[in-house]
């Protein structure tokens, strides 16, 4: 039991991610996280103002139960199947952080810094947490799939877009890390 | 049960994030600074189980329940989406901690800010669908 409740390592992790992929082949569907931001979108009435969400999007439903079920996936790991003990950062990551004015890095999954709703009174979060929105949505859609589309199914799949996006995505990730959140905060 | 299937993969998949820590801003802040193997390790041990299980399903002639061949779909060619693309949505990625997967996970452990970056991510595509036919691909 002990060892569910603690994270689990890496090698663990990343052929379970496999698993979920291979399942949702498996049932005749991909996996890509990104395409439900497109369903919601047609959902919402999107199609009266773009020809991009005039599809079918009915066939997308599982791909929301997916989503549904992420969610009660979370809910029940943090309940349930957790201790608590925080994320084992390296030391270096954590005393970068608290310079720059992260109190507590590790403890929580994300920054009260960035997330807790007592920031959200102030406006510099809520603008990172939009822009940091509008970046995902956009981005992910203009090269056509995120982490699970590209880099996992992607990537075992062979294919060269995919690993043009991998790259790309690390170049983005790379200056936003490196670069401007160290302007921002 | 056709349903079902789908939401207890989702389950799966929320608890597999979580537990992995793959859905912690910090692991993802730490990654892009190389101080530490974590995430690398997640990412590349599943790239390498995919390889292997995608080309013993294709050499076993594998089905799936609706009886066709497993397979990835093939992506179009192009280099400016995904390049250009991949680089907006990573600096996405490394400010909010979350791509489109962990976004609606963390809602689920009680990340209620959450709600704003989805509903962003939702005007974000949005906003590519308007664009779409202007943008180089």
């Amino acid at each position: 039991m002990e060892s569910i409740l603690n994270p689990w390592p890496w090698y663990v992790s990343g052929p379970l991610i496999t698993l979920v992929m291979a399942l949702l082949l498996y049932f005749g569907k991909t996996f890509g996280m990104s395409s439900n931001l497109r369903t919601m979108c047609s959902i919402a009435g999107a199609g009266k103002f773009a020809d991009f969400f005039n599809y079918k999007w009915k066939d997308q439903l599982w791909n929301l139960t997916v989503v549904i079920g992420a969610i009660i996936g979370g809910f029940i790991a943090v309940q349930f199947l957790s201790n608590n003990s925080g994320t084992d950062l390296n030391p270096t990551t954590v005393v970068e952080l608290q310079n720059m004015g992260f109190k507590n890095p590790g403890a929580t999954l994300v920054p009260n810094e960035m997330f807790s709703l007592e920031v959200l009174a102030s406006p510099k979060a809520l603008i990172l947490l939009v822009v940091g929105g509008l970046l995902v949505g956009f981005g992910t859609r203009y090269a056509a799939g995120c982490t699970s589309g590209h880099a996992i199914a992607g990537l075992s799949s062979l294919q060269k877009p995919s690993l043009i996006a991998v790259i790309g995505f690390f170049i983005g990730g790379l200056i936003m890390a490196n670069l401007i959140l160290p302007l921002i905060f | 049960m056709k349903v079902l299937k789908f939401l207890l993969v989702g389950i799966f998949f929320g608890i597999v994030l979580v537990k992995s820590e793959a859905i912690s801003w910090y692991r993802i802040y730490e990654m892009f600074r190389f101080q530490s193997f974590h995430m690398y390790g997640i990412i590349g041990t599943a790239i390498v189980s995919g390889i292997i299980f995608l080309q013993i399903s294709k050499s076993r002639h594998l089905k799936s329940i609706k009886g066709s061949d497993i397979f990835v779909p093939k992506k179009e060619d192009g280099l400016i989406r995904y390049i250009v693309g991949g680089i907006i949505f990573g600096l996405g990625w490394a400010l909010i901690g979350a791509c489109p997967g962990p976004m609606y996970i963390l809602l689920g452990t009680g990340v209620w800010s959450m709600l704003i970056v989805i509903a962003a991510a939702i005007v974000g595509t949005f906003i590519y669908g308007l664009l779409k036919n202007r943008l180089p691909h």
